[in-house]
């Protein structure tokens, strides 16, 4: 069963349409949900929360209708949002404590699942401290925390990498990756960054002005391609000219070739070639596919907007 | 950063009890009660309220000492009339903690992770309204407490009068401590700064008590006692008091109060007509935060 069906969903604001007829159903797993700032990400989150009623068309969560069910959509859901969303004068336990609470967890049940979510988080003595001199990595790690605690079968992450250095933004992937492996909850993403998705989900959506873009399995995105990156350290050129010469398909890119695979030969024309001209390999590895590419054969790319509407 | 500890602990699902509508909206309606008073918070936050408490405490402490030194009953202050004699203090209370409790969640945006949960609109707001009203009734209830008790310590006459008014007196203190709230709330939930949100709750009991204070005078120099009367019903003290003088039998501890019972009914409708208001007022303004 999916934990998301969207049937025809439509959102017209007064200036804008946020959603226009969107239909796409989710299985469960950690889920990508991508498209540039103002597709329409935050707003399809909010309507599946039940918390704004759309235009048109009906969605389920976990097999609730969100126009009739959205109290045990949000019993069973957890929700960070993009925004920085947490008050300065109190601490992360605290805090996490209070939105236990707020789910209906017991006074004792609160405290143990905020220790041990914010601890799973990765916030250690630093809890005790007042929110107001967390470094942004740390105040993501409470948002999260803060959707996690009360053990939901779902959560949508809006954004969770915004912000973040490199380092940052690798943990925040990685606790995303065990949120679905280990903790056993499905996650809907959302992102601007493809590459980043496609590092961490099963299935990724696609969605542009409000439209499904494209609905399918990571796999599928960045299947083989069929083509050859080959890398050498010296004489790039000499190897491309001699394997050209035997009728093999190929072109520079950068500082590598791009071969396209006509078959086992075609690997051995390569080494063969490497050899004979005595140069140092420094790797041959099958080209895949990236999820940036739907959007080079879709639509024009889409231009970043600025602010998306809150 | 040595993570590798937490992978040994794993992660562990939640079996237990989930309470519903009742224990949330308690533990929300708790929550808020502490905020207001500072709790839970850095030390900086509990020290106007409760300065401001110990400030409410005094005139009823030198009071009560006052009597039990003279034997003077005229030297307690009279029960109803507290809240009205200290009303500056209660107005300082009151601007400087509705927007601890109406503006802080919508200023960083904390409202819409209680409206993601289940939390109702209307639940969320009433929580917010009895908590701030249930601090300010701490506050004059207190001292209005240490004046009866401490009367009855130092053996004031007539105690069976005194426990009537003493009674009347708590009532008085819930309905000032409501009615205050209630325009606190809205007024401190469209500020989002929170200095703005002081001075403009301030600004509100202030100018209402000046304005109608002035029009009482000017009515009474020209002889109109029925329009001195009848202006109270526009200053948030005066209003809270013609209900005890005309429905609690309190002694009019204000300029000027309308006559009769009905004036009382009049003053008490209205109060109600506020805290309605209030409520509804509040329920829209942070269905729409919830939703930013």
């Amino acid at each position: 069963m999916p934990i998301i069906a969207i049937q025809g969903l439509t959102m017209r604001f007064p200036r804008v349409t946020a959603l226009d007829d969107l239909t796409v159903a989710v299985e469960p797993g950690v889920v990508g949900l991508v498209g540039a700032n103002g597709a329409g990400k935050s707003t399809l989150i909010k309507i599946l929360l039940g918390l704004q009623p759309p235009t048109a068309g009906t969605a389920t969560v976990l097999g609730y209708d969100i126009a009739r069910d959205g109290l045990r959509i949000r019993e069973s859901v957890g929700f960070m949002p993009e925004y920085d969303c947490l008050p300065p004068d109190v601490s992360a336990t605290e805090f996490v404590v209070h939105m236990a609470r707020m789910c209906g967890l017991p006074p004792t049940a609160a405290r143990e699942r905020a220790a041990d979510t914010l601890r799973h988080v990765g916030l250690y003595e630093e809890r005790y401290r007042p929110i107001g001199g967390y470094s942004t990595g740390m105040r993501q790690r409470v948002k999260l925390a803060q959707a996690l605690v009360h053990d939901p079968k779902l959560v949508f992450l809006d954004e969770p990498t915004n912000g973040l250095d490199p380092a940052g933004r690798d943990e925040m992937l990685d606790l995303i990756r065990r949120i679905g492996a280990e903790f056993g909850i499905s996650v809907l993403v959302t992102s601007h960054l493809l590459g980043e998705l496609e590092r961490v989900c099963d299935h990724v959506v696609i969605i542009d002005g409000g439209r499904l873009l494209r609905s399918q399995a990571v796999e599928a995105y960045t299947a083989a391609s069929g083509a050859l990156t080959v890398e050498v350290d010296e004489g790039r050129d000499d190897l491309g000219r001699m394997l050209f010469d035997q009728g093999v398909s190929v072109r520079p890119e950068g500082r590598f070739l791009v071969i396209d695979i006509a078959g086992e030969k075609t690997y051995d024309l390569v080494r063969d070639g490497v050899a004979e001209l005595g140069l140092r390999l420094v790797r041959m590895e099958q080209r895949r596919h990236h999820i940036e590419e739907v959007f080079q054969d879709g639509p024009p790319a889409p231009v970043p907007q600025q602010g998306a509407p809150r | 950063m040595s993570t590798s500890t937490i992978h040994d602990i794993g992660y562990r699902h939640y079996e237990g009890r989930r309470s519903g509508r009742g224990y949330v909206l308690r533990s929300l309606y708790v929550h808020n009660l502490r905020a207001a008073w500072g709790l839970g918070r850095p030390a900086r936050a509990k020290v106007m309220p409760f300065l401001l408490a110990a400030i409410m405490l005094l005139p009823a402490a030198g009071s009560v000492a006052a009597f039990a030194f003279t034997g003077e009953e005229e030297a307690l202050i009279p029960y109803s009339s507290y809240a009205v004699t200290l009303s500056v203090i209660i107005s300082i209370f009151l601007a400087t903690q509705a927007p601890v409790l109406a503006s802080r969640e919508i200023r960083f945006q904390v409202v819409p992770l209680y409206f993601s949960r289940p939390v109702g609109h209307l639940d969320f707001v009433l929580a917010k309204l009895g908590a701030l009203a249930t601090a300010a009734f701490a506050l004059t209830a207190v001292p209005v407490s240490v004046l009866y008790f401490g009367g009855l310590v130092a053996k004031a006459p007539d105690s069976s009068q005194h426990l009537l008014d003493y009674l009347a007196g708590l009532v008085g203190c819930g309905l000032f401590a409501l009615v205050l709230s209630a325009i606190a709330m809205p007024v401190a939930a469209f500020t989002p700064r929170r200095g703005l949100g002081v001075a403009a709750v301030i600004a509100v009991f202030m100018i209402s008590t000046t304005v109608v204070a002035i029009v009482q005078e000017i009515a009474e120099a020209r002889t109109n006692f029925t329009l001195q009367g009848w202006a109270g019903l526009f200053a948030p003290f005066n209003l809270v008091d013609i209900v005890q003088v005309r429905l609690l039998g309190a002694e009019s501890s204000s300029a000027g109060v309308p006559s009769g019972t009905a004036a009382g009914l009049i003053a008490l409708a209205i109060c109600a007509a506020l805290v309605a208001g209030s409520v509804a007022v509040l329920y829209r303004r942070f269905r729409k935060a919830g939703l930013s």
